[in-house]
């Protein structure tokens, strides 16, 4: 059984019908890309997949483990192992980086009935990655991404998927905003955490990317669809090519 | 013509309500004089009603009607019961004073746990001692407001706080008042004085006994801040849900003096908090902040008058109210620059949150300027809760209610946050708390 498995995936955002029956295998240990032009229905595959509200499914099935992620709560979706690296991660002003990162952590665990972290154990968890991240403790203890950076946004985007040890990670155009030393903390950060029982789908516009995220597999989305898989290759020929070429098999 | 007959019938049973109680009011010497041209102040002018600027979102006359009868003296059932309440309130390490419909109730009092530094005595002791002639100016007051007329002449007791020259105060002083009753009235009227230098904070309490219901708190609290003292006010009511309280704060800070005031009114039919501070002394700095929690039908009403009176005083305001069902919050924000008070800096934001389409939120912040040379700043904004940020939280593992409860605290964070004692920060979070974790 794959981790991730969409067949048929049919979406509709107010009514207009934006992914077209998509099909997409992810098994544990694999990094995929998901490579399109805007408006391709990228950003709204990680929504759906999320549980973010305002899509009506209007088709097809989205199984992870087997199990029904459709009906699921966005939040026992995350307690499942399913991440969302935002594209754009809001600002909470109010709620510290440190006290939201302790919730969403013993909310999980509590969901999986596994014990709370204490103080001390949390507290060395979050100083052992966020070193790792090149993030200052003082960011920690301010808002959540309130005056950050693009960077440091997605850097504690990073922070809280290393903490929440997440199966199935989706980030969505992580490298957008990102100068080329961003980039590659970003990156090796998101590498540290490949692992054989954990998936990854990266969503972006760009090969820069997987210079740095060496993926497994690479689809072109275009209009809704799969248009075509292949090797890390694929990425090269539509650096070349284009997506033109996707859209009119369309 | 029925409401100027209903209105009529209202004023002749607040008439007899004067006269009733008139014997129960403590009061040697010129204070029974001084109670009956309170009253004549009050029925002059009614209950306050929407007529009246400062009272125009809470018209009293509209939604109380009458003055209902003094509060009875509490019997020893009345006092074990409101035993039960006070307890439940104590904040840690705070020594309490307790207030039982209207009386001091030494008996629930931590008297004893009272430190050197600090005089308290009851108003009642205060008022009937010879030297009355001296304290009867304790009911006087230089504001206009009908609801402080009619606590001057109906007030049966109080504290009167007195803190010397020099002296700290270090545990939190909390006055307890504990409403028993059904459908009477109560009233009391307290009294702080800080000497130059000194140093006090008190937490004002307003709960209900278990089975009180119906009934009309009205309170006054009067602060002489010295030179160079600092006093934190700390108020969290929570009447009955079919109640009154009506609160009023007169205070004046003296040079270089620091006031942290906090407000947090979290339940009650009708609420109404009114402060009236007067900067009266250069080089003060006075932090004014709270919190509007409503829901039900409930109506919570906040007016803060800041009167910057001489230069070079420093004020900031941060209100928030978060409002669910059929609630209504106002807050009304008034600064006054008088022509004298060049170099003011004051600032007020107010901001409420909707929690729901019939919510209602009144902010009226209000700048009045009379000097030149001062910084003024204020902001009012209302909105609902962002569903990009409750998602954002659910995607990360919190359920909707506890990603809501988490965003509504950072909400209402930043004026808690104001509060400088740890432990009167986590009392009034607590507060909140129990009020957010109700929430359906």
């Amino acid at each position: 059984m794959a981790l991730l498995e969409i067949h048929d995936l049919h979406v509709r955002v107010e009514n207009r019908e934006i992914i077209r029956g998509l099909h997409l295998n992810v098994n544990a240990g694999e990094v995929h890309a998901i490579m399109g032009p805007n408006g391709s229905g990228k950003s709204t595959l990680s929504h759906v997949i999320a549980g973010k509200p305002g899509y009506e499914i209007t088709g097809g099935q989205v199984l992870f483990r087997g199990e029904n992620l459709l009906r699921m709560e966005p939040n026992e979706r995350a307690a499942k192992g399913v991440f969302l690296a935002f594209q754009y991660p809001v600002d909470i002003p109010g709620v510290t980086t440190m006290n939201f990162l302790r919730a969403a952590l013993n909310a999980q665990r509590k969901a999986r009935d596994q014990r709370e972290f204490s103080t001390p154990e949390f507290l060395k968890r979050v100083r052992e990655v966020a070193g790792s991240l090149k993030i200052p403790h003082d960011m920690i203890k301010r808002g959540v991404n309130v005056g950050f950076s693009g960077g440091e946004k997605k850097r504690n985007e990073i922070l809280q998927m290393a903490l929440l040890e997440p199966s199935l990670c989706i980030l969505d155009e992580i490298d957008s905003g990102l100068d080329i030393d961003a980039l590659r903390i970003v990156a090796s950060g998101i590498n540290a955490l490949r692992s054989p029982a954990r998936a990854m789908i990266l969503i972006t516009h760009y090969r820069r990317l997987l210079d740095h995220i060496v993926p497994d597999i690479v689809h072109v989305m275009s209009k809704g669809r799969v248009r075509k898989s292949g090797g890390k290759e694929l990425a090269l020929e539509l650096e070349a090519c284009g997506y033109a070429q996707f859209e009119d098999a369309a | 013509m029925k409401q100027v007959l209903a209105k009529a019938d209202a004023e002749r049973a607040t008439d007899d309500i004067f006269a009733e109680a008139r014997g129960r009011l403590p009061g040697a010497g010129p204070v029974p004089q001084i109670r009956a041209r309170a009253f004549d102040v009050y029925k002059r002018a009614g209950l306050p009603h929407r007529g009246m600027e400062d009272w125009k979102y809470t018209d009293l006359r509209a939604l109380i009607g009458e003055v209902l009868p003094l509060a009875p003296q509490p019997d020893a059932q009345a006092l074990a019961r409101a035993k039960v309440s006070a307890k439940q309130v104590a904040a840690d390490q705070a020594v309490k004073l307790v207030l039982v419909d209207g009386m001091f109730a030494p008996e629930l009092s931590d008297l004893g746990r009272l430190e050197t530094e600090v005089v308290v005595r009851s108003l009642r002791e205060v008022l009937e001692t010879p030297a009355a002639v001296a304290m009867a100016g304790l009911l006087l007051s230089t504001t206009s407001d009908s609801a402080i007329s009619l606590n001057a002449a109906m007030a049966t007791d109080g504290l009167v706080i007195t803190v010397a020259d020099g002296n700290a105060v270090k545990r939190p002083i909390q006055i307890v008042h504990v409403a028993t009753g059904l459908s009477v009235s109560t009233y009391t009227r307290s009294y702080l004085q800080l000497g130059k230098g000194a140093h006090a904070a008190i937490l004002e309490s307003f709960v209900p006994a278990e089975g009180a219901s119906g009934y009309q708190a009205n309170d006054a609290i009067i602060a002489l801040v010295g030179e160079e003292a600092r006093l934190s006010h700390i108020r969290v009511a929570a009447a009955a849900s079919d109640a009154v309280n009506i609160s009023s704060a007169i205070m004046a800070v003296g040079a270089r003096a620091k006031l942290d005031l906090f407000t947090m009114t979290c339940s009650g039919s009708i609420s109404r908090y009114q402060g009236f501070i007067t900067l009266a002394g250069e080089g003060t700095k006075l932090s004014a902040n709270g919190v509007n929690l409503v829901r039900d039908e409930l109506h919570a009403d906040t007016k803060i008058v800041v009167d910057h009176a001489v230069p070079h005083c420093n004020s900031r305001e941060k209100f928030r109210a978060v409002i669910d069902d059929c609630g209504r919050s106002v807050f009304q924000g008034r600064i006054l620059v008088r022509p004298a008070a060049r170099k003011t800096d004051a600032t007020l934001t107010t901001r409420a949150l909707l929690l729901s389409d019939q919510a209602e939120a009144d902010n009226k912040p209000e700048l009045e300027i009379l000097a030149d040379d001062v910084a003024c700043r204020h902001g009012a904004t209302s909105g609902a809760l962002d569903d990009a940020l409750v998602f954002y939280l659910r995607a990360r593992g919190l359920s909707e209610k506890d990603a809501r409860i988490l965003l509504i605290k950072a909400f209402i964070g930043e004026p808690i946050e104001e509060i400088t004692s740890q432990n009167l920060r986590d009392f009034v979070t607590a507060q909140a708390e129990h009020w957010l974790q109700a929430r359906r």
